[in-house]
């Protein structure tokens, strides 16, 4: 077991290192990519913390949908292979949603800020009905 | 190629065709990679500086990408374009090799913005903005309305030959991408065929080749991907929803309606919009730049660069499958 502080930790004190004490004293060019590089760091870090429960998700979602196991890689190469062939599609059940679900899971790391992924999330709040 | 400056070559070469010039100055390199590079420089003129910009590939470096319509054909088409009144930077000189700068041309530089965001959200751009749409509709019917004689040699290309193509680089990335087979499947079952029109495209007729001033288009840019084929493909590209940077419910650009866009090009030459093939083509768009990112990401892998740029946008592909899904699999 490794110790403390977690990789999280340490992404995190790089990156706000770099956002407030770097940043001010960098233009140009090498301030763009000082931008790029905090939010590869960034992405990092949501991945680290998302990962664990969106492949667990997927995983299980991927074994039912197609009645097989395996690694999410294998699954997902099925999958593809299946869609490729026709032999899944839309009508399919569950194929949508669990598009919908894993491509959702993966726009939460790499984008949480893109405008479509957002308003789905708006969508999604406002049809699920307010719990009692 | 010569070992001298490209200031003292370029002082040369216009002296040899633009009267009364005495040199160049200001020469500043602006973008590109190893095959191909833009700089900016100013003319010098008794009667005032004229901004221009030369686009070449330095000769001995690689051949242009298979895709690639050729600088010669670039300007051939840019010379047509201004010709025809589509908003275009003048070419002045096609690069000679008495000009021992290689394969390129000379054009005049224009003053105007390409950066979305600023396009977008800027001021000065406001009273601009409602009326792009409309006007990218009438340029982009000029421009599928130039003689075909009169065109260079392109690549002619098929929505088929377009989705075998990307059917090979999904396949080249081995990595499992269900959605993108969704969107590969779709492309194959709805195909609408060879276009009765076949015209000129521009191919990359988006935001960044467009340059736009407060009174609206001021040039279309960078023609490198021009062929023959579709001409509703130009129409699904700038739909594409990785061009409209935010303002997702303006969907040519993030500025205007497809409504406009439309009424903009049957207005010009009464040529008509066949609005089913323009969504196929903003699917097929929207696949490709899809595929392009996951491109950047195995160039960032095996190229010698290690470019962290390249490998964040391998990271984008994602928002083009949230975008594959809106369009071909919405939620209720």
């Amino acid at each position: 077991m490794q110790d403390e502080p977690t990789p999280i930790e340490l992404i995190k004190a790089v990156a706000d290192f770099l956002r407030a004490d770097i940043t001010p004293q960098i233009s140009g060019h090498a301030a763009f990519k000082l931008r790029v590089a905090i939010n590869a760091l960034d992405l990092v870090m949501r991945q680290l913390s998302l990962q664990d429960g969106s492949d667990a998700a997927e995983a299980a979602s991927l074994s039912a949908l197609l009645g097989e196991q395996g690694s999410p890689a294998d699954l997902n190469r099925i999958l593809a292979d299946r869609i490729a062939s026709g032999e899944a599609d839309l009508q399919t059940p569950g194929l949508k949603d669990h598009l919908w679900q894993t491509t959702l899971a993966k726009l939460a790391v790499d984008q949480p800020n893109y405008a479509a992924y957002k308003r789905e999330l708006e969508a999604k709040l406002s049809s699920t009905p307010p719990s009692s | 190629m010569s070992a001298a400056p490209v200031e003292d070559l370029l002082a040369r070469c216009v002296a040899s065709w633009y009267p009364g010039a005495t040199g160049v100055a200001s020469a500043v390199r602006l973008s590109g990679g190893a095959s191909q590079e833009t700089w900016s420089f100013d003319i010098v003129h008794p009667d005032g500086h004229i901004g221009a910009i030369l686009r070449r590939a330095p000769q001995g470096y690689g051949a242009a990408p298979a895709r690639a319509a050729g600088l010669n054909a670039e300007a051939m088409l840019m010379r047509l374009a201004h010709g025809a009144g589509v908003p275009s930077p003048e070419v002045l000189h096609v690069l000679e090799a008495k000009d021992e700068l290689g394969v390129g041309f000379i054009m005049q530089r224009i003053a105007g913005e390409t950066i979305p965001r600023k396009i977008l959200r800027d001021e000065q751009f406001a009273t601009a903005r409602p009326k792009l749409a409309r006007q990218l509709g009438g340029i982009l019917a000029d421009i599928h309305g130039l003689p075909l004689l009169q065109l260079p040699e392109l690549r002619r290309m098929t929505a088929a030959a377009e989705i075998a193509e990307l059917a090979r680089d999904i396949s080249s990335f081995n990595w499992p991408r269900p959605v993108f087979e969704l969107a590969l499947r779709w492309l194959r079952d709805h195909d609408p065929g060879p276009s009765a029109r076949e015209t000129l495209v521009h191919g990359d007729f988006r935001h960044g080749n467009l340059m736009i001033g407060p009174d609206g288009v001021r040039a279309v840019l960078d023609w490198e991907l021009a062929h023959l084929g579709d001409p509703m493909e130009d129409l699904g590209w700038i739909c594409v929803n990785s061009w409209r940077f935010g303002e997702i419910d303006k969907p040519v650009g993030g500025f205007g309606s497809r409504e406009d866009l439309f009424a903009g090009y049957e207005a010009a030459h009464g040529m008509s919009v066949d609005p089913a093939r323009v969504k196929f083509w903003e699917v097929m768009g929207t696949l490709r730049w899809g595929v392009m990112c996951c491109g950047m990401m195995q160039r960032f892998r095996e190229g010698p660069d290690h470019s962290m740029e390249r490998a964040m946008i391998g990271r984008r592909s994602s928002e083009t499958e949230i975008d594959l899904l809106r369009l071909l699999a919405p939620r209720a």
